[in-house]
């Protein structure tokens, strides 16, 4: 059951780009681009989701467990860190360079245009590099506290 | 203003919060592509079920709408394939340094009001301006 609730809620966060015009890169760099033909879509939909996704949270909140599954597992973490500031910078420049994030990029690999494929493979590339690189920093102090995996935030 | 479209765009807006709502409500997991995907692509990952599905269920959504008529996405892009390559890369590296993308970030950080996301999420949107506005203003100006 949670697996299959999981993919229907990957379909509907892709209906969801895909009917804000998310998968669109124009329509995202049209955002970014504060200097030029501004388009507001963006802030909409993030206004949109946002609004729905807290009050989802909220009946989450006051619930002891999720439908299928154990527990709820909430970020945990508060603290502003070098990596935090240094990958949202990358990400931005990223983002700014293609207007494609993640979701996007996985909504539009259904297409199979070239230039998408090239974006995706390229970013789980970037993710595993980027893995491989925390595994390297962390690896020599691990012996002593062999922390637990930080959670991501998303 | 061109293109803008403020109603489609809240209700798809909507439609993301919902996903986001029901994965934690049903399965206790925060929406957060990222943090989905990156958990696949490591070795010691053990709950690999559900973030194949959430993933199946994103590419699965256009060939859905296939179904109904839609054209599948194939979208314009900017830039020769190298800078799309360097882009990817980008992306993928820095989402995964930051812990997050727009979607857990920002669609999930703001809707908790966790201060750490909304940091982010101001950081790359700020560096994604910039970088259009150089590449749109000053290069391509």
């Amino acid at each position: 059951m949670p697996v299959l609730a999981s993919f229907i809620c990957g379909l509907i966060f892709g209906a969801g780009l895909l009917i804000s015009g998310m998968t669109d890169p124009q329509k995202v760099l049209g955002f970014l681009d504060l200097f030029g033909a501004w388009d507001a879509t963006l802030a909409f939909v993030m206004a949109g989701a946002v609004a729905v996704a807290a009050t989802g949270f909220a009946i989450a909140r006051r619930r002891t467990a999720p439908a299928f599954s154990a527990r709820f597992v909430w970020p945990d973490r508060n603290d502003i860190d070098a990596s935090l500031v240094g990958g949202a910078v990358l990400f931005g420049i990223g983002w700014g360079l293609a207007g494609i994030c993640p979701g996007p990029a996985l909504v539009n690999l259904a297409g199979l245009s070239l230039p998408i494929v090239v974006f995706v493979i390229a970013m789980l590339a970037g993710m595993i590099g980027n893995g491989l690189w925390r595994g390297r920093a962390a690896a020599p102090r691990a012996i002593e506290t062999s922390p637990l995996p930080s959670r991501a935030d998303g | 203003m061109h293109n803008f479209t403020p109603l489609s765009g809240l209700f798809g807006g909507a439609l993301i919060g919902l996903a986001a709502a029901l994965l934690m409500l049903l399965t206790g997991r925060i929406a957060g592509v990222t943090g989905i995907a990156g958990g696949l692509l490591q070795p010691d990952t053990s709950d690999r079920g559900w973030r194949i599905a959430f993933i199946f269920g994103l590419i699965a959504a256009p060939l859905v709408a296939a179904l109904f008529g839609a054209p599948l996405p194939r979208p314009a892009m900017n830039g020769s394939l190298v800078v799309i390559a360097i882009a990817g890369l980008l992306v993928g590296f820095g989402t995964r340094m930051g812990n997050g993308c727009t979607s857990g970030h920002g669609v999930c950080g703001f809707a908790r009001l966790s201060g750490r996301s909304i940091v982010a999420t101001f950081i790359f949107m700020t560096a994604a301006i910039a970088t259009v506005a150089v590449t749109r203003h000053v290069i391509g100006g």
